[in-house]
């Protein structure tokens, strides 16, 4: 193991876990209220509202079906007026926000509909608002479950940062193309893809024991 | 209290709309126990939900405590919900909030303090008999115990009425009874109005004043439950009364021909009903007595009690002479009781039972 190989990993490993925390903080500020008003504004449901679930739903569904690759490179203009530079770690953090906030959108909905509606409707004969139903017994019920949901956004962000690292963004994905891949140093992309799997295992295992101690079912 | 008139609720469907109310007239007076008693399907939960509008009901009007439901605002109604508590057959209790947060919580909605929240669920703990559980979520009780957790939630907000939605139809037969005992010592203590859905007449017996008996989204018949128990007009009601009371034949007559004329050797049954006072009365010795040459079997008795009011039933049958069974059926028709004469049916015995 050559001496540069520590501050190499230790400098990418910052750089990918600052992208996915920023991009998941981000997404998720944006990605849950989406997912709270696809699920209120269907048919039968609180904020009911089939025009705006429809438009919602069709934007939500376009941006889910563009792979992550092309969505990076087709957005560069947006992350150009957003950041002022296409290339970096902040610039790479503009289309995993993006591409995560549908995905958290249609998690939390999905998170959302295992809320039985016994208990809206108990909520309902309390005379409990629209909005205190939303914050006070769906979010709350589905804790457990939107927490299950996020940790596996967190894990396909950080496989997605890998990509976005590709085009300059840093981080242990541009280390195991540039020097394991480019530089034939294969003992570099063993040590990425192991720091990966640890650190995909360290996300899940966190994800359910928070679930766990959220769940009091 | 509720005044239902010609409530209709159509609801759309693919296939066309689909009628669950036609036209439901009712009338609940203030403190008293209304049951309302149907099977699945007939349109009893979207009755009771007519009440707090959350079944919004296509034509007619609901008048609770003077005020048309119907014609409320959404911020109005959200206000007048806070006057109708209701618990549920599956008791809908938050699974993240312990049992104080879960009574606590339609005060919590209404923005309450907390001093006045902890100064009203305590009590409300008590009253329910839970006060060890405040602490525990919902996941950790039982049956009975969420039911309780439910009532005392139905409670907090100090309603005028208290909606039963199948409350009791997902316990066993003994919490089942401890809770129909907590609901009607509520409706003593704070003179609350109860409505009470059920598709159990035992439920009915046990608790309600009042009974309305639902039918394809059309009240076949009501009245007092001891009226309605005594003297079913009905088909669905005596149904639904037959669950309770025993209403075949003994096996001996059982399958055995009935006929309105007398004949050799056959037994004149007839089913026997006493209500109130002549439930005590010797009847039957009386007639024993006064008509000794008529052979008198009791073939089937029974003594309940309707709230306060005995209730006993009885299947006889008489033989002997016609003219004397005739006489002492005549006798009978004289006293005070109920008699429905089943007809002259020959025993067909010891072989085949």
């Amino acid at each position: 193991m050559s001496n540069d190989m520590i501050p190499l990993l230790t400098k990418a490993l910052g750089e990918t876990v600052y992208m996915v925390a920023v991009s998941m903080a981000i997404a998720s500020a944006l990605g849950i209220p989406l997912g709270v008003l696809l699920y209120a504004t269907d048919k039968g449901q609180i904020l009911e509202s089939p025009m705006l679930n429809k438009v919602i739903g069709t934007v939500v569904n376009a941006i889910r079906s563009i792979p992550f690759i092309i969505l990076m490179v087709a957005i560069i203009p947006l992350t150009r007026l957003l950041v002022g530079s296409a290339i970096g770690t902040t610039a790479a953090m503009v289309p995993l926000v993006i591409a995560s906030i549908p995905f958290i959108g249609r998690q939390v909905e999905t998170s959302l509909k295992e809320v039985p509606y016994g208990l809206i409707e108990a909520a309902l004969s309390m005379g409990a608002t629209p909005m205190q139903i939303i914050s006070r017994v769906l979010l709350p019920e589905s804790m457990p479950s939107i927490v299950a949901q996020l940790t596996t956004v967190v894990i396909s962000l950080v496989g997605e940062s890998a990509m976005a690292g590709a085009i300059g963004g840093g981080g242990l994905g541009d280390l195991a193309i540039r020097y394991g891949y480019q530089r034939f140093r294969p003992e570099v992309m063993i040590a990425t893809v192991i720091i990966l799997i640890v650190l995909v295992q360290a996300v899940q295992f966190v994800g359910n024991t928070i679930a766990k101690h959220l769940d009091k079912k | 209290m509720i005044k239902f008139s010609k409530v209709e609720k159509t609801y759309a469907s693919p296939a066309g709309p689909v009628p669950a109310l036609k036209g439901i007239d009712l009338e609940i007076a203030k403190g008293e126990i209304f049951g309302i008693i149907g099977l699945s399907g007939a349109g009893k939960s979207t009755l009771v939900r007519c009440i707090n509008m959350l079944e919004r009901p296509t034509g007619g009007k609901v008048i609770v405590d003077g005020q048309d439901m119907t014609a409320l605002s959404d911020s109005e109604l959200r206000e007048a919900r806070k006057d109708i508590g209701m618990i549920f057959q599956h008791f809908n209790l938050l699974s993240s909030a312990t049992v104080y947060e879960n009574i606590a919580f339609p005060l919590k909605l209404a923005g309450k303090a907390d001093s006045e929240i902890k100064a009203k669920v305590e009590p409300l703990l008590k009253l329910v008999g839970l006060e060890a559980k405040a602490g525990q979520y919902p996941s950790q009780l039982s049956g009975g115990q969420k039911q309780r957790v439910g009532i005392a939630r139905a409670l907090a907000s100090e309603p005028k009425v208290l909606l039963c939605d199948e409350a009791t139809s997902a316990l066993d037969p003994q919490t089942t009874k401890a809770i129909l005992e907590l609901i009607r010592d509520i409706n003593k203590k704070l003179q609350l109005t109860v409505v009470v859905i059920t598709h159990e007449m035992q439920v009915i017996k046990d608790i309600c004043d009042k009974v309305a008996v639902i039918d394809k989204g059309v009240i076949a018949e009501q009245g007092t439950v001891l009226e309605v128990f005594t003297n079913p007009q009905q088909p669905i009601t005596k149904e639904f009364i037959s669950v309770l009371l025993s209403n075949d034949l003994p096996a001996a007559f059982r399958g055995g021909k009935i006929s309105p004329e007398p004949a050799e050797d056959a037994y004149l049954l007839m089913r026997l009903t006493f209500i109130g006072e002549s439930a005590d009365d010797p009847v039957i010795a009386d007639m024993i007595r006064k008509f000794p040459e008529v052979e008198t079997t009791l073939l089937f008795g029974n003594l309940d009690h309707i709230k306060a009011t005995p209730f006993g039933r009885m299947i006889i049958g008489l033989r002997g002479d016609t003219a004397k069974v005739q006489a002492a059926l005549d006798y009978l028709k004289s006293r005070d009781l109920k008699e429905e004469v089943i007809g002259y049916v020959k025993r067909h015995d010891s072989s085949a039972d």
